[in-house]
């Protein structure tokens, strides 16, 4: 089975970042979460409800649905949060006026159990990559039209992920109860999402990485 | 085709297109409304919770529905569709989206009804619910009130776009198989809207003058037989909204507003408070942004200035702009050269303008001697210019050319003079 794979691309100002991530992913997970199955005997099983919120962003003009859950809602803010913090503490780095680029990856997987000594695998099966350019305002009018093309932007995202969504191509098999923590996040009170992971990558504006930059750097610093 | 389909399995493909439907107009119409949805998860099934999704039930809105499947269910030629449309407080109205749930031929015998088509039918109604969000009439659902309400309309059968104008955009939500054909859900929508802002600006008589809005209780009091309703999401356990009577449902509260016949202008100079802008973008829908005044002196945007301010001045989220107009012309100065207008009008009725003794928000009493309403009056009647009294069609064409070798010969005696002035402007 081959892992999908798709890609999203946006242009932020710094503090757009947090609720760009959050609108992109949470849109997402809306798609790839579930209610609570409960497992019957005779291997029939029921699903909970899942319920829905509307989000108002604060500096880009555009609102999103997300699952009701604030303990989902909690583990992807502090994700999107760190991601955050580190574009900024690039762009600091590197001065004023630059530009930065990160790539947030939200990706489904299964688990696939293994014999020992080996652990279990780790298979994934959609993969959304986020690619994010951070840019630098000069003044109060950029920033007005960068909230309305951030918007728009956003809702074009959005209707491209629905279009990937709804190509109903692969998903996991519904599993057994014993099978069931190897597809679904079951660790949340209220609702199941797919097991996924968030990771993050950030890139200054020559494209290279953070730790290529900063070995850079160094080297240079002791050559001197 | 439904020969393959086992009794049962057409039982609940049956039940599960009339539930999608019913829920399909539910999130559209909520979506609507103007206010956030927030709707609880619950890991323990309910059983009355269709495609696992806590999607409330207007009962009114599910009345509407059912009435206009009058039994039927959507299928092969026979859509439902849900379209929206926004009506001004001027009673002008205007089609903005139509949702489209609509059955192809295409079939795929060899999906599971109870399992797979069910959860694709609630991928769909999330996908619903993320779209709802996102075509340009969210943003203005989200902002009715004052000027303008929401309205849905249901209806069965075949599918109606024209009123949507020229050059309308459709996005696909999703497609599901089934054994007895695809379903497939789709919104078009207006991206030309050019038409109504030119028809607001057009209008010589009734524009808003002072937006008294916050002394008028009744909203649109000359919507005739539609009512705004009031939908406040109950608390969990209660149930039902409150009712709407009519079969053009209004989706929202509307807001006090002065209706626009209290104020007569006269046509050739309207001055215009601008509580919201009109802008054009890219797609279409008149976002209306609210406004705030910046400005310094409270009547400099009385200066001439272009009139394309709007679309160019990203600031104008944040302004008040209360500027003079003229309808046909594009300063005021211009505009009161013209003054046919004025003649045919004379003075505006005193009667019909309502004079509040108030403070607007922006005004500033130490800059000027007089308050807001003496200003408006005195501008109003302002005297005439003294080359305007010259009754200029009773001089013929033969006169004025006789006069011309004159004005001529004034005019390069005093060339210096002029010459002296231009240099001044630059």
């Amino acid at each position: 089975m081959n892992c999908r794979s798709e890609v999203l691309e946006v242009s932020v100002e710094g503090r757009q970042v947090d609720e760009a991530m959050l609108a992109l992913v949470h849109t997402i997970l809306l798609h790839r979460s579930t209610g609570k199955f409960h497992y019957k005997k005779e291997g029939t099983y029921s699903i909970g409800t899942v319920g829905t919120q509307d989000i108002d962003c604060d500096f880009i003009d555009f609102s999103f649905v997300r699952v009701s859950s604030d303990e989902l809602d909690r583990v992807i803010r502090k994700a999107v949060g760190e991601f955050k913090d580190l574009c900024c503490a690039l762009q600091d780095a590197m001065g004023n006026g630059t530009d930065g680029m990160g790539q947030i990856s939200l990706e489904f997987y299964q688990k696939k159990k293994s014999r020992w000594p080996f652990s279990d695998e780790c298979i994934p099966w959609e993969v959304w990559s986020i690619k994010v350019n951070v840019v630098n305002l000069a003044n109060e009018q950029e920033r007005q039209i960068c909230r309305e093309k951030v918007g728009e932007k956003l809702g074009e995202k959005v209707i491209n992920i629905v279009e990937v969504i709804n190509r109903h191509e692969y998903l996991p098999k519904m599993p057994t109860q014993s099978e069931v923590d190897n597809v679904f996040d079951t660790s949340l009170k209220d609702v199941q999402p797919y097991l996924y992971k968030i990771t993050f990558q950030i890139t200054d504006t020559l494209g290279t990485s953070v730790s290529t930059t900063m070995r850079r750097l160094i080297k240079d610093t002791l050559a001197l | 085709m439904d020969s393959d389909l086992s009794p049962q399995d057409k039982k609940d493909l049956d039940k599960f297109i009339k539930f999608f439907a019913l829920k399909t107009v539910q999130v559209i119409v909520q979506a609507r409304l103007g206010e956030k949805i927030c709707t609880r998860s619950s890991s323990s099934p309910t059983g009355s919770d269709w495609f696992n999704l806590a999607i409330k039930d207007i009962p009114e809105v599910t009345h509407e529905a059912k009435k206009a499947l009058a039994g039927q269910l959507p299928g092969i030629g026979r859509s439902m569709c849900v379209e929206i449309s926004l009506k001004t407080s001027e009673g002008d109205s205007m089609e903005l989206e139509t949702w489209c749930l609509e059955m192809n031929e295409k079939c795929d015998k060899d999906i599971k009804v109870s399992y797979t088509v069910y959860n694709r039918l609630s991928l769909l109604l999330k996908s619903l619910l993320a779209i709802t969000r996102v075509t340009p009439a969210y943003k203005l659902s989200r902002k009715q009130g004052h000027d303008y309400v929401i309205l849905y309309r249901i209806y069965f059968g075949e599918v109606q776009l024209t009123g949507l104008g020229e050059g309308f955009q459709t996005v696909r939500v999703g497609v599901v198989g089934t054994p007895v054909g695809t379903i497939t859900l789709s919104c078009a929508y207006r991206t030309n809207l050019a038409f109504m802002s030119t028809r607001q600006f057009e209008r010589t008589a009734p524009i808003m003058g002072i937006i008294i809005d916050h002394f008028v209780e009744r909203p649109f009091g000359n919507m005739g037989h539609m009512h705004p309703c009031n939908y406040r999401a109950p608390a969990e356990e209660e149930g039902g909204y409150t009712g709407v009577e009519d079969s053009q449902e209004v989706c929202t509260t509307s807001f006090s507003t002065s209706p626009p016949s209290q104020v007569r202008t006269p046509p050739n100079l309207v001055f215009n408070f601008y509580i919201r802008l009109l802008k054009k973008r890219k797609y279409g829908p008149f976002p209306l942004q609210v406004t705030t005044a910046s400005l310094d002196l409270p009547f400099a945007a009385f200066a001439p200035r272009a009139y394309d301010i709007e679309e160019n001045d990203p600031m104008v989220s944040q302004q008040i702009i209360c500027h003079f107009k003229s309808p046909a012309t594009s300063s005021p100065l211009q505009g009161s050269l013209h003054s046919q207008g004025s003649g045919e009008s004379g003075v505006p009725a005193q009667d019909d303008f309502v004079m509040v003794d108030f403070k607007p928000a922006f005004s500033k009493d130490d800059l000027l001697p007089m308050d807001l309403g003496t200003f408006y009056r005195e501008f109003q009647n302002p005297p005439q210019l003294a080359s305007l009294t010259i009754d200029v069609s009773s001089q013929s064409m033969a006169e004025d050319l006789d006069s011309l070798p004159e004005k001529l010969a004034v005019y390069e005696k005093n060339i210096d003079e002029f010459d002296a002035f231009v240099d001044t402007l630059q």
